[in-house]
């Protein structure tokens, strides 16, 4: 059963197709990785998948609850309220925010009391608030990132910065989560931690994943599909052992034979 | 042991809250006292009701640029509009009523007005907004003085205002104001407000609509900023458009900057400061400007994150201080 559909989907910067007719598929559960060389347009499938971007044609789709619903051009809010959450290539979280609160503030969507609970601190209030709370610790807990809760963002390590970052994505309770190159500038025992807790967090959350990656030893190793980017198009899709003797993926990494 | 611990941190709690409240109720008595025998006296009072008005537009502005990080130069505009209505509405009824109708009219209109200024310009960003929020204090004060002349008596202005501020009003409105904003700073929605400082685009991606948080915030500022109008234009007897320029709005501004962006208890300890310098300065006046022009360039320099940068004014935090003081003592010695 799919969960997302892309279908034909287009940008264009001016005269610039920045992605071209691209259409996608992702499966209830899956874990897919979306690579290409530089520039071959992938940030900007996730920015139009997130409504960052509006894009100039195609049609995506979440099929979520038993219900179908096209999702182009809506705001990244509206998008993120619907289930796809992400994280971003150049991190970027709220920086001069405690731990804590990059993850409560991603809980924002769900809070139901209104703005006079908030000045007058009503009942509701302080019940919500402490579920919030709590449920934000526990994330931080199983995330193993709870003893840090009271740092600033930016004072954190880099690994954990990029863990943070997927953790206030999860904080938003999402059916999809699209991460953009989450193993970039980590070294080779980083990269495999971080293997490890992106295999986990799918399991354990019941996840559908997107990622980008240029690290092919993270791609290849826990991608069960792939999809190759290049110029904008999709020019291969394959399970990991397909892509890798794939000779037009070939090509657009190295080059054609002379 | 657990239950222990979570019993005595909700004790806590209990006590620090009684604790601001018995605060709260002895300031108010006893400056009543001081009043009623005449210690403070008519010429302090007015000092202590600049105070109140400057804390509540300081903290009212903060919500929008210190918080949410909306840079608005038009508060202003607001505040003459809570001043306005509260003059108008008690000069035909002028009773104790009248007064608080006019304090909470002047704050919805002026609520009103900043939703609907602020539904278009909020999508500005920066420099933008500045000058959109600066055209629009402009607007709203050619209107009291040109288009609305029959009921607000044109560029010479009302006067002869009853005067029902005192000090308990004083002290619940600004009190309250303080309490409000500081609550609403410590919910999920206030931190939707801040989160939109820090990053619009990350806070957008985490299902936050930055427009509607950003018109909320600019909203609130707004009717607060009504009732420090009204507070004002109920004390000082005599209101006119241009009290309430650009120069008006930067004069607010200042006290935000310098007592630090995003922080409340900063808003209050430099509005009580910088009233005092004034009032101080009150004997020199060609010195004054001179001499509050040079404080702030000195502020700016060594501590330009303002008197409390974003931090709040806590116990947790004077302890910090005091021990910060004395290992630096014990290390000299």
């Amino acid at each position: 059963m799919p969960i997302l559909s892309v279908n034909k989907l287009s940008k264009s910067f001016g005269g610039l197709m920045a992605v071209s007719n691209v259409s996608m598929e992702l499966e209830q559960g899956e874990l897919v990785g979306l690579i290409g060389p530089n520039g071959a347009g992938k940030t900007t499938v996730f920015n139009l998948l997130t409504g960052m971007y509006q894009p100039t044609s195609g049609i995506i789709t979440l099929y979520r609850d038993q219900k179908e619903e096209q999702i182009q051009g809506l705001k990244p809010y509206t998008i993120c309220k619907k289930g796809i959450a992400r994280t971003f290539q150049n991190i970027r979280l709220f920086r001069d925010l405690t731990v804590l609160d990059n993850v409560r503030i991603a809980m924002n969507k769900n809070v139901k009391y209104g703005l006079l609970s908030s000045f007058f601190h009503s009942r509701s209030y302080s019940d919500e608030e402490k579920e919030m709370l709590d449920n934000s610790i526990h994330l931080l807990e199983i995330l193993k990132l709870d003893h840090k809760k009271d740092e600033l963002a930016k004072n954190l390590p880099y690994g954990e910065q990029r863990q943070l970052e997927i953790i206030r994505a999860l904080a938003t309770n999402p059916c999809i989560l699209l991460l953009d190159e989450p193993a970039a500038g980590m070294n080779p025992a980083e990269t495999a931690q971080l293997t490890e807790m992106i295999g986990w967090i799918r399991e354990n959350f019941k996840l559908t994943i997107l990622l980008i990656e240029h690290d092919m030893s993270l791609v290849m190793k826990i991608c069960e599909r792939i999809y190759v980017l290049d110029y904008g198009m999709v020019i291969a899709e394959g399970t990991p052992a397909e892509i890798k003797s794939n000779k037009r993926v070939i090509e657009a990494y190295l080059g054609e034979e002379m | 042991m657990v239950k222990n611990i979570v019993n005595a941190s909700g004790n806590s709690k209990w006590l620090s809250l009684a604790g601001k409240w018995i605060t709260l109720l002895l300031t108010l008595v006893i400056v009543q006292v001081l009043i009623s025998a005449n210690i403070i006296n008519d010429y302090i009072f007015s000092t202590l009701v600049t105070i109140g008005v400057n804390i509540i537009l300081a903290v009212s502005l903060n919500l929008i640029t210190g918080f949410t990080g909306q840079f608005s130069l038009g508060h202003a505009g607001f505040m003459s509009i809570g001043a306005y209505t509260c003059a108008i509405i008690t000069l035909r009824y002028s009773t104790v009523f009248g007064f608080v109708g006019g304090v909470i009219a002047g704050a919805v209109f002026a609520a009103i007005v900043g939703f609907f200024v602020g539904l278009p310009t909020l999508r500005l960003k920066g420099d933008y907004l500045a000058i959109a929020t600066i055209g629009m204090a402009e607007i709203i004060k050619i209107l009291f003085r040109n288009v609305l002349e029959d009921i607000t008596n044109g560029a010479a202005g009302l006067s002869e205002i009853p005067q029902f501020n005192n000090w308990i009003w004083l002290f619940v409105f600004t009190a309250g104001t303080v309490i409000l904003i500081s609550n609403f700073i410590k919910s999920s929605h206030g931190r939707a407000c801040i989160s939109i400082r820090e990053d619009e685009i990350a806070a957008e991606a985490m299902g936050i609509s930055s427009t509607k948080y950003k018109v909320i915030a600019f909203v609130t500022g707004a009717f607060f900023a009504g009732i420090a109008g009204a507070l004002y234009s109920s004390y000082f007897y005599y209101i006119s458009p241009d009290l309430f320029g650009f120069q008006k709005s930067i004069d607010i501004l200042v006290i935000v900057v310098l007592g630090g962006m995003g922080s409340i208890s900063g808003s209050i300890i430099s509005a009580i400061l910088l009233a005092l310098i004034s009032t101080y300065l009150q004997s020199f006046p060609e010195l004054k400007m001179i001499i509050y022009g040079v404080l702030l360039v000195v502020i700016m320099q060594f501590r330009p994150q303002g008197i409390m940068g974003s931090k709040e004014l806590s116990l947790s935090l004077l302890k910090k201080w005091t021990e910060g003081i004395k290992g630096r003592n014990g290390g000299a010695a």
